[in-house]
């Protein structure tokens, strides 16, 4: 082989046709492969590992509310109860905020304001959750314990029945204050994917109908939301999903009680709580084995809104995305 | 003309109006809220420079970061390497090999369900395949977990930046018979080699300030270490540890080393959109 140093490089080349093509296409072909090894390896390391919890406590790991390392016995529906109402609490500010935002940026904002105000929201969606999260424990909580929790408690408290979510001492941490937060944490994100569908809507659509008169809200709601309805939909779908799977921001300020209580005001625990909590530090097999199971059910949860906002993406994509 | 249908018309148009302009400035006013105090504790925390040349204190004292920064970079750097090949060669054979097929869809699809992933997951995953059969908690795992959340985001930019290289530039590189790799390398990547990078800086900035995976990885560690098979304590999980704890030189650290993340997180995403931009015009 030592006659091969005085060839050229581009007779080497014709000369081992394919071998460094058969390499680099090996390698493309086996990384992207790798790709899905990896999610098929996440189910099957959640389903392996919780396999001992699920086989001790069968259905009843579902719906049992106790939690208790000590005696061994684990229910997951405290968590699953705490994970979804947040994450509702969490919707029911952050979808109205972040459609009044997105009308602003692409119907109402001054042109010189549009790209400032815009860049500014997409570098605020990049803030690590750790930051919402420390915000709310040293910040946020405080103002819920001495002013949002005694007024809420004192005014829509006293209401029968609706009062019964707003009952208990102010503590300034649990489920409202951790909900509030997740809302503040994925305002960016679904703000910066709710402009971009709005602004899939093509402009001769959009000033055909205020050029027939329509007002801002008219073109905003019979014109813009219609056509861009399927992608509005994912993008709340997506940030769900973000909100669901969120354990930062919620950790500092949910509370970590693995208990139910009817008021929104007390202290609580989500799924991803929990684990931040107390998965180094299980030893026993049981209790880690039940800590994977609600990292399974978790998996499960996200997995099936995030699926879903995908497709309606992936969907639209094709529909008016045709480039 | 219905004057009270017009006068009603304008009249919800103002509402909404004033609504959308209410919720903007509240929404910004916010998370502007949120970085000024970050700003104000954070300053007061990184203008000690021993911070910087401390190692984490013990509870009650004071001390600095230094182990924890050193920490998070050794982590954060050896995910990058990682995760910029593997990712890139997969974005590649999504454009280069298999566009439009059904298994590139299906990567595809699969890919962006791990970018959104909750990566308190990837934490688990981790665990079960590099904590439990090694029995101790690592850097090396801490370094997996943060590949893996950084290498959805590298396959997606790789993907959207090849997929803008004008064909008509590989098809010249082909008629001189260039083989296929070459093609690759020294015509697509070069032509995208802005775009590549900038999916490498967000991927670095996405995973800097990932806390969750580290937890049952990396773990934490009070002292300075430099062995990838022992714990290894990194910026996220101390700022955790000590934000929750009731001594006030562990809350001003925790803030410092907020400060100094979203700092780090911000001129990442700042770099990688003046690249962007640049490479566009």
């Amino acid at each position: 082989m030592t006659s091969t140093v005085s060839v050229l490089p581009q007779q080497r080349a014709t000369r081992l046709p394919g071998l460094g093509d058969a390499i680099f296409g090996f390698l493309a072909w086996g990384f992207a492969l790798l790709v899905l090894v990896l999610l098929t390896g996440v189910i099957v390391s959640l389903v392996w590992g919780s396999l001992p919890a699920l086989r001790t406590y069968g259905f009843d790991f579902l719906i049992s509310t106790r939690w208790n390392p000590v005696t061994e016995k684990f229910g997951a529906l405290p968590a699953i109860y705490g994970t979804l109402v947040t994450s509702v609490i969490a919707m029911v500010i952050a979808i109205p905020v972040s459609f009044g935002i997105s009308i602003f940026l692409t119907e109402l904002c001054p042109p010189m304001l549009k790209r400032p105000i815009g860049t500014a929201i997409e570098l605020l969606a990049a803030v690590p959750s750790i930051i919402f999260g420390i915000w709310g424990l040293f910040v946020l909580s405080p103002i819920m314990q001495t002013i949002v929790q005694p007024f809420l408690i004192s005014t829509i408290g006293q209401v029968p029945v609706i009062g019964l979510l707003f009952s208990g001492a102010p503590y300034g941490i649990g489920i409202l204050t951790a909900g509030m937060i997740l809302s503040i944490m994925v305002l960016p994100y679904m703000v910066s994917i709710t402009r971009d569908v709005f602004e899939t809507v093509p402009a001769q659509v959009r000033e055909s109908a205020y050029g027939l008169g329509a007002t801002t809200w008219e073109v905003v709601w019979r014109v813009i939301l219609p056509y861009s309805r399927v992608g509005v939909i994912g993008a709340f779908m997506l940030s769900l999903g973000r909100a669901l799977g969120e354990t930062m921001a919620v950790t500092f300020v949910v509370g970590n009680t693995a208990k139910i209580a009817t008021s929104i005001l007390a202290p609580g625990t989500t799924i991803s709580a929990a684990l931040a909590n107390e998965f180094a530090e299980a030893s026993d097999e049981l209790h880690l084995a039940s800590l994977l199971g609600l990292g399974l059910i978790l998996f499960i949860l996200t997995f099936a809104v995030i699926g879903t906002a995908r497709l309606l993406l992936l969907r639209l994509n094709k529909q008016f995305g045709g480039h | 003309m219905d004057i009270a249908l017009v006068n009603s018309r304008k009249r919800r148009n103002r509402i909404v109006a004033i609504l959308s302009y209410a919720v903007t400035a509240s929404g910004l006013l916010i998370l502007t809220a949120i970085l000024w105090t970050l700003v104000i504790n954070g300053l007061s925390a990184v203008s000690n420079l021993s911070l910087f040349t401390e190692m984490t204190p013990p509870p009650g004292s004071s001390g600095g970061l230094a182990n924890a920064i050193f920490g998070s970079v050794v982590m954060t750097g050896l995910a990058t390497l990682i995760a910029t090949p593997i990712g890139i060669l997969a974005g590649t054979f999504l454009v280069e090999y298999r566009r439009g097929t059904w298994i590139a869809e299906l990567v595809q699809f699969v890919n962006d369900m791990l970018v959104s992933a909750p990566s308190i997951i990837v934490g688990l995953f981790v665990y079960t395949m590099l904590v439990l059969p090694f029995g101790h908690f690592s850097a090396f795992a801490g370094a997996i977990s943060l590949a893996i959340i950084a290498l959805p985001v590298v396959v997606r930019t790789t993907q959207d930046m090849l997929l803008l290289v004008p064909n008509g530039l590989r098809e010249a590189a082909f008629a001189l018979g260039a083989p296929k790799w070459k093609v690759i390398t020294t015509v697509s990547y070069r032509a995208a080699f802005q775009g590549l990078l900038t999916g490498v800086l967000l991927a670095v900035a996405r995973i800097s300030g990932e806390t969750a995976p580290l937890l049952f990885t990396a773990l934490n560690n009070q002292f300075w270490s430099n062995d990838l098979t022992r714990p290894m304590a990194s910026l996220p999980v101390t700022i955790f540890q000590f934000a929750m704890s009731p001594y006030a030189d562990w809350r001003s650290l925790a803030w410092g080393g907020a400060f100094l993340i979203t700092f780090a997180v911000l001129v990442l995403n700042i770099g990688a959109r003046a690249i962007a931009s640049r490479s566009r015009s």
